[in-house]
């Protein structure tokens, strides 16, 4: 499946990049965040397991803060609130 | 984050478990040189626990740090590295290490670059794919498909590429001595091999400090401390002051506004700590590397062989040994080679002929898949990261779509000859090589980080114009 971003509602995102490996979670992340205003909240759905750690870690070091991390049947979901 | 652990995942674990059990003691009972074999076996699986659990990629390292600005695999390498350097010299200075230093020229740097670049188009390194590979990442299955065919074809490759070999290089290969066999004159890595790569000099720093390898001061001293302890700390310090310092005194200046060197010292120590899952495998890998190399050594003084291939002939498997007699038997970790080897063996299989290389013909041999102990190591290592990712609630099958597809290709045919130009990946050519030393493993590790860099550019390049098409009906500024 290729990558997706959609509007879900105002100020939430949809970023879905699932069967992508790395570095490509990670990298759509970052730009989906640059691209978000500050306070809107992006929902990244992934599935490659060592994505979760670089985003937390990218998250951290910008100050993005992580709402909610979901992990089930392989398929992770992160919630971020831009800065 | 809690992860349920389905039932099932659990079972798997213990059939896969089970299988390499069953391996061991099936082989075993057929004849006790199969223990060799099974060692490999064994710490293949123990690596690849390792890796899944810590992460442990290369390509991530460094294409992490400059992509998306976290250093925390670059980190937990460089830490990884220093235990493993710790243990592998002690053994070393025991004298019964299997190491040998490679020889020492631009050529790692160059085999480094491409192989860098390599590494970020195809998402993972050369561990790094195979661990993922135990994850269920069909992406990373076609990396280690791509490499293995690339390095098989291109160490037998004569014909138009023989136009490209220096005079020079020709004529002192044909000087070395080797058997008609061979055929040394034709095919580009040959002639590079035997006419370059093997007249360059072969240094370690203890050798350089005028130590020798096999002592407690030489390897601990000399290649221990000087050739990766100080390296280390260099690269940490740079990547502390260049991706971490901003933010981390931007966050300190917020809560007490001073910012003192005793801040910065544990802001260095906040960033190492920050990695210590990849930190923790990297100990357990290290532990694990420098153990093998004590267990492999020993299984041939008590077998009395120098190499695997004598096992192998005495066990009456005689198809695919090299005309030295050998096989390739690092005694250590190692990655591609067995990779390239199976190919090579089905290839010959097939009707081609793949002994007239130096590479198969002469060093490695091409000995079948089911008796060749690295592939044993290999195919462990994915039923280890398997056992782990199962047990995390990891694992799940994930089949390449055609824009993975193209990557993981592109990605593993760079890394396929990179790897042979260097004469290892990120693991045999970097990771083993610095550990013990060898001032080729640097080298290496220096052409790896700029194509990482360069790979990283084309990535960002690639990425933007797929979020643009993707983001073209928002309203957004683009």
């Amino acid at each position: 499946m290729a990558m997706t971003f959609a509007k879900k509602e105002e100020g939430i995102y949809e970023l879905d990049v699932t069967g992508y490996v790395c570095p490509h979670p990670q990298i759509y992340t970052k730009k989906a965040l640059e691209k978000i205003q500050s306070g809107d909240v992006l929902e990244v759905v992934f599935d490659n397991p060592s994505s979760s750690e670089s985003v937390s870690a990218m998250c951290d070091s910008n100050g993005n803060e992580i709402l909610e991390k979901i992990a089930e049947g392989g398929k992770f979901t992160f919630r971020i609130k831009k800065a | 984050m809690e992860i349920a652990i389905p039932r099932k995942n659990i079972i798997w674990a213990y059939i896969i478990v089970g299988f390499f059990g069953l391996v061991s003691v099936v082989t075993l009972a057929i004849h006790e040189y199969y223990i060799y074999l099974s060692a490999y076996l064994w710490f293949g699986f123990i690596y690849g626990m390792c890796l899944q659990y810590g992460r442990f990629c290369f390509a991530s390292a460094f294409r992490d740090l400059f992509a998306v600005g976290v250093p925390r695999m670059v980190v937990g390498i460089m830490i990884a590295t220093l235990l493993f350097a710790i243990t592998s010299n002690l053994v070393a200075a025991t004298g019964w290490s299997t190491f040998h230093a490679a020889p020492v020229s631009i050529h790692s740097a160059i085999a480094g670059l491409i192989f860098g670049i390599g590494m970020v188009f195809a998402g993972g390194c050369a561990s790094g794919s195979l661990y993922k590979t135990g994850e269920g990442n069909g992406v990373s299955l076609l990396v280690i498909l791509s490499i293995s065919v690339t390095q098989s074809l291109f160490v037998d490759w004569g014909g138009i590429l023989n136009k490209f070999v220096p005079a020079s290089w020709h004529e002192s290969a044909l000087q070395k001595g080797l058997p008609d066999s061979i055929n040394v004159g034709d095919g580009w890595v040959d002639q590079y091999l035997a006419g370059y790569v093997w007249n360059q000099p072969v240094k370690t720093y203890a050798q350089s400090l005028g130590m020798q390898d096999d002592t407690l001061t030489g390897a601990m001293l000399g290649n221990a401390f000087a050739g990766v302890f100080v390296p280390a700390v260099i690269i940490l310090a740079i990547v502390y002051f260049f991706w971490v310092r901003k933010n981390y005194m931007k966050k300190l200046q917020a809560e007490k506004g001073v910012v003192t060197f005793r801040d910065h010292l544990a802001g260095f120590w906040g960033m190492v700590m920050a990695s210590k899952r990849t930190s923790l495998a990297g100990l357990f890998l290290g532990i694990a590397c420098g153990l093998q190399m004590f267990v492999i050594e020993g299984l041939r003084m008590k077998f009395g062989v120098k190499n695997a291939g004598t096992i192998l002939e005495r066990l009456g498997h005689d198809f695919g040994i090299s005309a030295k007699g050998t096989v390739f038997d690092p005694g250590y970790w190692y990655v591609t080679t067995q990779e390239a080897q199976w190919v090579g063996w089905t290839f010959q299989k097939l009707g081609m002929n793949n002994m007239d290389n130096i590479y198969f013909g002469w060093v490695n041999g091409i000995p079948s898949p089911a008796i060749n102990p690295a592939d044993w190591m290999s195919v462990a290592l994915i039923g280890g990261a398997a056992v782990m990712a199962l047990l995390h609630g990891e694992f799940k099958f994930k089949a390449p779509t055609r824009e993975l597809a193209f990557w993981a290709i592109l990605g593993g045919f760079f890394m396929g000859i990179g790897s042979r130009l260097a004469l290892g990946c990120n693991v045999g050519a970097f990771f083993v090589r610095t550990a013990m030393g060898d001032m080729s493993g640097w080298l290496f590790g220096l052409g790896m980080i700029g194509g990482a860099f360069i790979g990283v550019k084309i990535f960002n390049w690639y990425t933007e114009r797929q979020m643009a098409k993707e983001m073209a009906g928002l309203d957004f500024d683009l």
